[in-house]
């Protein structure tokens, strides 16, 4: 459970992000959405204790700035964007990076294997991260921060997703796998806060949308209820059309016509 | 980037235990353990050989028997080995270790194979430390010469180390965040301004003093006595220690600062005891031995390719492997231009050059770094 209050960030002279209030609730996956440098990714660094801020950011009622990274890696993950990894680790070996020594080596045993299945990579955990392709890098990412946070609630308390962008790089097949990933952890209780670019998988999959631009919040609500040719216009300045279906002989996919 | 054949190479290595896809643990351990052997053996290496012929067996049957058969070659013998190649053997495993786990550590902190403790200025800033004394000893630094008589150059290395490494942390830190970038730059900077100024030193220097400064760059075990020890053993014991301590929170480094801290590792506290246990421990090898090269990123660079980078196992058998070269390094030293020495600063770069540019070469097309 994610909340923020006039949530700011400056970074030097310059505002990034001002008077931000957002809610990412247990048992939802909560979009952010929004065009290039409208602030998601330091609104992120904020709610992650990356970035100092002003106003108010919460996990689970606790203020972020006043947590301990030990403390607040017990109740988020966040998967950042695409990175570099600086030596040559495997993947099993990058993955087992998510698992606190604290577990018990009884809850530990299998988890890598069952994270990379889970994020479609079995048989990957001899090979060396630096081989990966970057699609298959952003899995084994993910794999990680899954094992950080193995369970969506621990002790009635929901521990939250933060996704930075975790489709960017993703074939269409593994995109819808990984956001079911993304809405099995809310289903079981747990908190996903995911920025998404792609907006039919934001209408897709989001139970809540939160759209920023240019620093600012201007626009939370269901996927139908922001989703409006007003809105794309505003915040995107592009003048879209929501539910307009191209003429019968150009060929669209929609990621919704997946059969199981 | 990635060769294919290579590729299917190394992943056919690493796919001979499927149960353990990846995990380099066992392996690490079972390294481990044949580098203490390695260890204890260079030890051996280092009581016996060297330009008297002093034995070790000898020596052990002496103290046995009641009566030795000559009780000056005994106490003789005694001498040589207890006094002189025992300390000289653990200095040499001293400096070894705190130079290898060092420059491991450095590795870690700046994510760059390449890095090595001089970045931080312990280098320069130990050179200039020693090339004062040698320098100013009987003029401006007389009083420090005579006050701390021989251990004036070892101090004043020393304490050139530490006040480099301080100031460049200093300037690299704003508002409690530490840019390694910035470190790296600066110490750039930094080790040009110790090197004109060791220059300097150099050009008023005469050829004795010039030949002193020489010598100590290059490096030698031949002072390592048991005062030594006992100043340098705590001081590296305390900061090999700390290096556990970092072990995990430098492995979730290598996935950036950002992703460190979300892993929960208070990465400022983490660079803070990098860099204190970095300087402390070179800048005591530098002040005992002087200037010993390529042990730093040799040593890392050979366990990564055995072990791969998990610091875990890395820094340990860094600091054993370490150990037990730079302790071969030192016969080699000693008996190469027998009953000269060489100094041992040669040896090292002899050796550790190639071996160096192999690894690159080696390296190269597999991951490219």
């Amino acid at each position: 459970m994610i909340i923020t209050g006039g949530l700011g960030v400056a970074i030097g002279q310059k505002t990034i992000i001002a008077d931000i209030g957002i809610e990412a609730p247990a048992g939802a996956v909560t979009a952010i959405v929004g065009p290039n440098g409208s602030g998601k990714s330091t609104l992120f660094g904020a709610i992650s204790g990356t970035l100092a801020y002003s106003g108010s950011a919460r996990i689970n009622g606790h203020e972020v700035a006043r947590l301990s990274p030990a403390q607040a890696s017990t109740m988020r993950a966040v998967l950042p964007q695409a990175m570099a990894l600086a030596f040559p680790f495997t993947v099993r070996e990058v993955v087992q990076l998510g698992i606190s020594d604290a577990e018990k080596p009884r809850d530990r045993a299998g988890r890598v294997d069952e994270a990379l299945r889970r994020v479609d990579l079995t048989g990957f955990a001899g090979r060396y991260y630096q081989e990966l392709s970057g699609g298959e890098q952003q899995r084994v990412q993910l794999a990680r921060v899954l094992c950080q946070v193995w369970e969506p609630k621990v002790g009635g308390q929901p521990c939250s997703l933060l996704l930075d962008e975790p489709v960017s790089s993703l074939d269409i097949r593994h995109q819808l796998a990984i956001m079911e990933v993304a809405r099995e952890f809310a289903e079981a209780g747990g908190c996903v806060l995911v920025i998404l670019h792609d907006l039919n998988l934001t209408a897709m999959y989001a139970d809540l949308v939160h759209v920023l631009s240019r620093g600012q919040l201007a626009a939370s609500g269901t996927p139908s209820e922001v989703l409006t040719d007003e809105l794309l216009e505003r915040v995107f300045g592009c003048r879209l059309k929501v539910g307009s279906v191209p003429p019968p002989h150009v060929p669209f996919v929609l990621p919704q016509s997946v059969r199981p | 980037m990635i060769e294919a054949s290579e590729t299917v190479a190394r992943g056919a290595r690493i796919r001979t235990d499927r149960s353990h896809d990846g995990d380099r643990s066992g392996r690490a351990r079972a390294v481990i353990a044949a580098l203490v052997a390695g260890l204890l053996a260079a030890g051996l290496v280092g009581l016996t050989s060297g330009a008297s012929d002093a034995s070790v067996a000898r020596l052990i049957a002496d103290m046995w028997s009641a009566a030795p058969l000559d009780e000056m070659v005994h106490q003789r013998d005694r001498l040589i080995i207890m006094d002189i190649r025992l300390p000289r053997v653990i200095l040499g495993m001293l400096v070894g270790a705190a130079l290898a786990v060092a420059g491991a550590a450095m590795q870690g902190l700046f994510r760059n194979p390449l890095a090595d403790p001089g970045l931080v200025g312990v280098s320069s800033g130990a050179g200039l430390g020693a090339v004062s004394v040698i320098v100013l000893g009987h003029g401006a630094l007389a009083p420090l010469t005579a006050l701390l008589g021989i251990l004036a150059l070892p101090a004043a290395a020393f304490a050139g180390a530490l006040a480099t490494t301080w100031m460049l942390y200093r300037v690299a830190t704003r508002r409690g965040r530490t840019s390694v970038a910035t470190m790296l730059l600066a110490g750039l900077a930094f080790s040009a301004l110790a090197m004109a100024m060791t220059g300097m030193l150099i050009f008023i220097a005469d050829d004795g003093q010039l030949r002193d400064f020489t010598f100590w760059q290059l490096g030698s075990l031949a002072g390592a006595t048991w005062q030594k020890i006992a100043v340098a053993g705590p001081v590296i014991g305390l900061s090999l220690a700390a290096t556990g301590i970092i072990a995990r929170g430098l492995n979730r480094l290598a996935l950036g600062e950002a992703a460190a801290i979300h892993l929960g590792t208070n990465v400022q506290r983490l660079k803070r005891i990098s860099i204190a246990a970095v300087s402390a421990s070179v800048g005591t090898a530098v002040a005992a031995s002087g200037g010993i090269g390529f042990v730093g990123i040799i040593v890392p660079h050979l366990l990564r390719l055995a072990i791969g980078p998990d610091n875990r196992y890395l820094l340990p058998a860094s600091a054993l492997l370490g150990a037990g070269l730079l302790v071969v390094a030192d016969a080699f030293a000693r008996t190469l231009a027998e009953p000269a020495e060489l100094p041992i600063g040669i040896v090292t770069a002899i050796a550790g050059a190639p071996v160096f540019l192999w690894i690159l070469l080696r390296q190269r097309s597999v991951v490219d770094l």
